[in-house]
């Protein structure tokens, strides 16, 4: 009787041993074999991230995810979404769950170097906005004093909310929430009198309000939230690739290539930087490990960063975001691809 | 056969530590021992192999760090400047008030259905039953979703209580507002104030807490003695004497005295801007959490507490009444004394299981030790390992600490005898 535990003992112990390392080896490799990009979005954020009545994902953040996936596999179609919360994203990206993470992420110092990440970029230039219902009468987010605010733990939003009450000597009630939906469901019912998360997000969020018209988003901007994607340190091809894939999505409007006439650019087009841009003349995709054509099917599969941005979350779009910041630095916004060359 | 060999030790072989009866266990445990270790080995060099892959190391010095983040429920001086580590005692503190208020609840409410179902009313008993069935049978995190739902989609908001003709009122003499927010309860305020000692580390305790503690605790003492007087009078001359105004009055008096001599009285919470203000704010997702960890635990006690009386056989209490007991002292003087030998030791795991489940707190917004500690520490400063392996640490010293204080209460209660 005693052996017989004392060998189930020893079975369970090797079995546990057998469990290997960590994968290791260059992410590109891994993508390639595995065939499909493992992208990290939101739960599910109307406009950013969220799957459709078919299950099929769209949004801003996913455009970027499939325009890797076409600049490395050469099918924008060949990606494996991964919802993440605000509380595991981090965790999944880090453990190797996901490639990239294209979350409404703001890169911010702790995140780039403590919790050993890799922002690649900025996709969206956002700021920590708040929402209150039209009927509460209130029009600067100063009036909130002794107000309960929703908001999503695990994000840089908890801190500047923090921030922003003790800078102006006021006092509120947080209630912590898990996924933009229970913060929807909490507001909804008058759980709490304001919502708090970034600005794109709150205008996501009332786009999907069935009376959208008795929500309005205060003017103040109480924080500096650069969204963008992430990768993980160590593997610098890696953090390249993605970096160049989306600052070839920028590149593109700047220089007007658009999914439409792409192909008409290939053959016509006699700017160089185009050239080089769409692998016409020299061979960019080669110096990190890709072909000649990457950026062109990054760009054809849902268009430049101006198309996406339309397409998603512009001004036409029930979301209905101007391009403010986000529009070309020759328009005056923030927007800046360096040189392909 | 004539074995002729001295009955002696013989000489040892290698063999023998399989073959031989006498070594035969030893080897093995030393095998496992081994084993064990080689694999408790390779997992913490596992992790630390990784770790250093992912360009991360293992230290507790985040704890030190400003927290920058609020927490609605503070139990100790709190505010965003604190260090990690007071927002983690912050959650341990609450992680407490849930499970203490819980166990108390779900012992009192698991007692009387445990009774009730076996009382001699058929639809009484059934509806006992159907309480037991319904709770136990159903997951407690959809108990707290739910209660908590219904707490903020029934009850209004503050904006509610507004005007004239307020669409609702406050309760008990305008002292009590119920809101899908949290339930505002008056606070004490207090016309002689004594001040408060300081205990270090911002926490204070008021000397007028201190001086009701002490007067309970003398109270208690004081009506032990009494009892205790009565005892021997009675064993004495056969009489008890009558005692019952003596208890209440050690037991009240002093309370009353110091009552009026701090001018202890209610302050109404007061509307004012968004919220309630003035008054105690206790939040619906404690009561929420509370109430589903009560109505859980107490289907389970119940149960507990119906076996250890079932456990005592009829007999004591057809005993008890040939004595010339009534029912409620056959109760407490033959029955539950018997039953408590059965009841305790499931109820320490009942207790253990309340206080783990309080994790699930994290559910509805409730900050306890995983909501401060296990989630936003843990999300702001990416110290995964370290804060999993601190909670686990916590979790692990407060079981052992009830299941240490149960055991000696067991001890107690159990038959002597045995």
């Amino acid at each position: 009787m005693k052996q017989t535990v004392f060998l189930g003992t020893v079975a369970a112990a090797s079995l546990v041993a057998s469990i290997g390392l960590a994968q290791e080896g260059s992410t590109l490799a891994q993508v390639k074999e595995r065939g499909e990009l493992n992208c990290g979005v939101n739960t599910g954020l109307v406009g950013f991230a969220a799957p459709d009545a078919n299950g099929n994902w769209t949004g801003f953040d996913v455009a970027l995810c499939r325009a890797v996936a076409a600049a490395v596999l050469g099918d924008g179609n060949k990606v494996r979404f991964v919802p993440t919360t605000g509380q595991t994203r981090f965790t999944a990206l880090a453990s190797g769950e996901v490639d990239v993470l294209a979350r409404n992420s703001t890169w911010t110092f702790s995140r780039d170097t403590d919790l050993a990440l890799d922002f690649v970029g900025v996709n969206y230039y956002d700021g920590q906005g708040f929402m209150v219902r039209k009927d509460l009468g209130v029009t600067s987010a100063k009036e909130l004093d002794g107000a309960t605010v929703c908001i999503q733990t695990g994000t840089t939003t908890e801190l500047n909310l923090a921030d922003y009450f003790r800078a102006n000597g006021m006092n509120y009630t947080p209630v912590n929430i898990d996924s933009n939906a229970e913060g929807e469901q909490q507001y909804m019912a008058g759980a709490c009198d304001a919502y708090t998360t970034d600005v794109s997000g709150l205008a996501a969020t009332r786009a999907a309000f069935a009376d959208p018209e008795n929500h309005v988003i205060l003017p103040e901007i109480i924080s500096k939230e650069p969204l963008g994607p992430a990768v993980r340190h160590g593997d610098n091809n890696w953090g390249d690739i993605v970096r160049w894939t989306l600052n070839a999505l920028i590149a593109a409007e700047e220089y007007g290539v658009t999914s439409r006439n792409i192909e008409e650019l290939v053959r016509s087009s006699n700017n160089p930087e185009v050239q080089r841009l769409l692998g016409v003349s020299d061979d960019l995709g080669a110096m990190m490990g890709l072909d000649a054509e990457w950026a062109r099917r990054a760009i054809m599969t849902s268009g430049n960063y101006g198309e996406i941005f339309a397409a998603n979350i512009g001004e036409q779009t029930p979301i209905g975001l101007a391009r403010g910041l986000n529009a070309q630095w020759t328009q005056g916004g923030l927007l800046y691809a360096p040189p392909f060359r | 056969m004539t074995d002729v060999s001295a009955p002696g030790n013989p000489p040892f072989r290698l063999s023998m530590l399989i073959h031989d009866r006498r070594y035969r266990s030893l080897t093995f445990q030393v095998i496992v021992f081994i084993l064990v270790m080689a694999g408790l080995w390779w997992l913490v060099d596992n992790t630390i192999k990784n770790l250093a892959l992912l360009g991360k190391n293992f230290n507790f010095g985040f704890l030190f760090q400003r927290a920058g983040y609020d927490i609605p429920q503070t139990p100790i001086p709190y505010t965003s400047d604190d260090t990690h580590l007071r927002a983690a005692v912050v959650g341990l503190l609450n992680t407490l008030i849930v499970s203490v208020l819980g166990c108390i609840a779900a012992t009192f409410l698991g007692i009387i259905v445990g009774v009730a179902r076996l009382s001699k009313n058929w639809l009484f008993a059934r509806l006992m039953t159907v309480f037991v069935e319904i709770f136990r049978n159903m997951p407690l995190l959809l108990w707290i979703l739910i209660i908590y739902a219904i707490f903020t989609e029934i009850l209004p908001t503050p904006a509610a209580y507004r005007g004239e003709d307020a669409a609702w009122s406050m309760i008990f003499f305008d002292h009590v507002a119920l809101t899908n927010r949290y339930t505002a309860l008056p606070t004490i305020a207090m016309t002689n104030d004594p001040g408060s000692l300081d205990l270090g580390a911002r926490i204070t305790v008021n000397w007028a807490t201190i001086s009701f503690v002490a007067a309970l605790t003398l109270g208690v003492i004081a009506r032990r003695m009494i009892r205790n007087w009565a005892q021997s009078v009675q064993d004495r001359t056969g009489e008890r004497p009558r005692t019952w105004w003596m208890s209440l009055a050690v037991m009240t008096v002093p309370s009353l005295i110091l009552i009026r001599y701090f001018g202890l009285h209610l302050v109404a919470p007061e509307l004012t801007g968004f919220n309630f203000t003035g008054g105690l704010n206790v939040s619906n997702a404690l009561v929420a959490l509370w109430l589903a960890l009560t109505l859980y635990t107490a289907a389970f006690i119940a149960e507990i507490v119906r076996a250890g009386i079932l456990a005592v056989s009829k007999g004591q209490t057809e005993a008890a009444y040939a004595l010339g007991l009534r029912p409620n002292r056959t109760m407490s003087l033959v029955i539950l004394p018997q039953a408590l030998r059965v009841i305790v030791p499931p109820l320490i795991s009942q207790y253990l299981n309340l206080t783990k489940n309080s994790s699930l707190a994290i559910a509805v917004g409730y900050m306890d030790l995983r909501g401060t500690l296990g989630g936003t520490t843990l999300n702001q400063t990416g110290r995964e390992l370290e804060a999993i392996v601190l909670m686990m640490l916590t979790y692990l010293a407060l079981s052992l600490i009830i299941s240490g204080a149960m055991n000696i209460f067991n001890a107690r209660v159990k038959l002597k005898e045995r």
